[in-house]
């Protein structure tokens, strides 16, 4: 292997690991809060630094490719969208970070006066980060075109926990306080999809050279 | 929530096109012809060197007011290529070509040599100016080609160094010995001199490979600024620069026109593996 092939799977392997840690950091948030746990809050706050320090590594790496090897084809579009995903995969931790630290807020306090399903959501959105990562590892458009089309269906989950917790403060105002964070983390869950949604067409591009976002992927124009 | 709109809400009042957003796929046959006019155009050229076949079945159009940038490895044809569209490979012993190639639908074959070397002009690897002055290296083609009637010497010296962006730095040393140029300013000397017989076509094999990068810099601006005169095909070693200056780009491999396209798509996904594996240094 030449020196600069090492480099390349080097930014390779350090974006799967940023992605190993930001996956595991979602899903110890929605433990947190779906079975209170606090230690799985304060793991995920402490891992929140190292994800930071990943991107700024994976930026680098990025940048000396460019700068030393002059990267074109599969190569250039692997650094484009290192910096792109590493930027979408620290975003993820900090919105993993929102969730615990709401979790942590809602331990101290009573629930809602009735209980709100999150499962369908949080499921949801960990197998479209999981989703994304593996057809990142794997470059599987099939598998990332897949991810895509599921963001409709979390932004409908999304939409029916607001109604219910909206009803929820209506018909209880004295739950308010606590019921915004149900509502953060719903948020938070909806935009943690969002990324994953990114970092899928992200690998479309990656392994067709084709450029889906903004537009609906069926009938997209293929020049 | 539209997932981009997480980082980006400006992006969702963006007007997207297929220009705009997409990367082309190269799925297209690997002869595409580009919107404007082809200039040259080669039909399945095989070209011999004594009994070893250099050149294998390429055929490829070149579009008039464009940059073609033909790449590819050591000894892979390009420059043979490049040779048989202006005939200089006619002045090589026990050579053969077959196929055809025709400048604005004429075959090359049925022109006068003179009339060729004229409308296609040939610009080399290292400077050659003639051991002449600046002025006698710009007028010699001219002159020669019974082209200064109604025009003076100094008139086609002055425009063609202007056009080899040359002018400036030479208009006060035109009679002094071409070789006490820097090999930047001789190596566009030699463009000027190309120039000043106003070709249809110039011919370029690697002219930057003997300079440094800010000469370097000045020739391919050059090159921009000249496709707005002429058809331009220049053979390099430097990817980055067929990427910098070229509109299509040909990806050359074992005497065989391996891919030509769009040199965005070569650059950005080239349709054949064997292009993405030299392109990116994976070859061999």
């Amino acid at each position: 292997m030449r020196p600069f092939e090492e480099d390349f799977k080097l930014l390779n392997n350090t974006l799967q690991e940023m992605g190993a840690l930001v996956a595991r950091s979602i899903r110890r948030s929605v433990f947190s809060f779906i079975e209170k746990n606090e230690d799985f809050a304060h793991q995920v706050i402490r891992d929140e630094a190292r994800v930071d320090q990943l991107e700024i590594q994976i930026d680098d790496l990025a940048t000396s490719l460019i700068v030393r090897d002059q990267p074109v084809a599969s190569d250039m579009r692997l650094v484009v969208v290192a910096i792109k995903i590493s930027t979408d995969l620290e975003r993820m931790g900090d919105l993993a970070v929102n969730i615990v630290e709401r979790s942590l807020s809602l331990m101290k306090q009573p629930p809602l006066p009735e209980p709100v399903d999150f499962n369908a959501l949080t499921s949801t959105v960990e197998s479209m980060v999981l989703g994304s990562l593996a057809a990142f590892s794997q470059r599987d458009a099939t598998l990332a075109r897949e991810i895509v089309s599921s963001d409709d269906a979390v932004d409908k989950m999304r939409a029916a926990i607001y109604n219910q917790v909206i009803a929820i403060m209506q018909m209880e105002p004295s739950c308010i306080p606590r019921a915004q964070d149900y509502l953060i983390i719903a948020r938070s869950l909806e935009r943690i999809s969002d990324h994953a949604t990114n970092i899928a067409e992200d690998v479309i591009f990656l392994a067709q050279g084709i450029d889906v976002r903004h537009r609906q992927l069926e009938g997209a124009p293929v020049l | 929530m539209s997932p981009r709109m997480a980082t980006r809400p400006e992006a969702t009042k963006m007007a997207v096109t297929p220009e705009t957003t997409m990367i082309p796929t190269s799925t297209e046959s690997t002869q595409k012809t580009a919107t404007s006019t082809p200039k040259i155009r080669a039909s399945s050229v095989n070209f011999f060197y004594g009994s070893f076949k250099a050149l294998h079945d390429v055929s490829m159009e070149f579009n008039e007011n464009r940059v073609t940038a033909l790449i590819g490895p050591s000894g892979c044809g390009k420059s043979t290529f490049l040779r048989n569209l202006n005939r200089i490979n006619e002045t090589l012993r026990d050579t053969r070509l077959e196929g055809e190639i025709t400048l604005d639908g004429q075959n090359i074959m049925d022109f006068d040599i003179t009339e060729v070397r004229r409308r296609v002009g040939m610009v080399f690897q290292r400077p050659n100016p003639f051991p002449k002055s600046i002025f006698e290296n710009i007028v010699y083609g001219p002159k020669i080609n019974g082209m200064l009637k109604g025009t003076t010497a100094a008139e086609v010296v002055e425009k063609s160094l202007r056009r080899a962006a040359l002018w400036d730095e030479a208009k006060d040393k035109l009679h002094e010995s071409a070789y006490a140029l820097s090999g930047g300013q001789q190596q566009r000397l030699c463009i000027a001199r190309a120039l000043a017989v106003n070709p249809e076509v110039l011919l370029l094999d690697e002219p930057c490979s003997a300079l440094d990068p800010i000469a370097t810099a000045k020739i391919e601006d050059l090159l921009v600024t000249l496709k707005e005169q002429c058809t331009i095909v220049i053979v390099t070693h430097n990817m980055q620069q067929a990427a910098r200056v070229a509109d299509t780009t040909g990806f050359f491999l074992m005497g065989r026109l391996i891919e030509h396209d769009k040199t965005d798509v070569i650059f950005k996904n080239p349709a054949r593996r064997e292009t993405e594996d030299y392109i990116t240094g994976r070859f061999g």
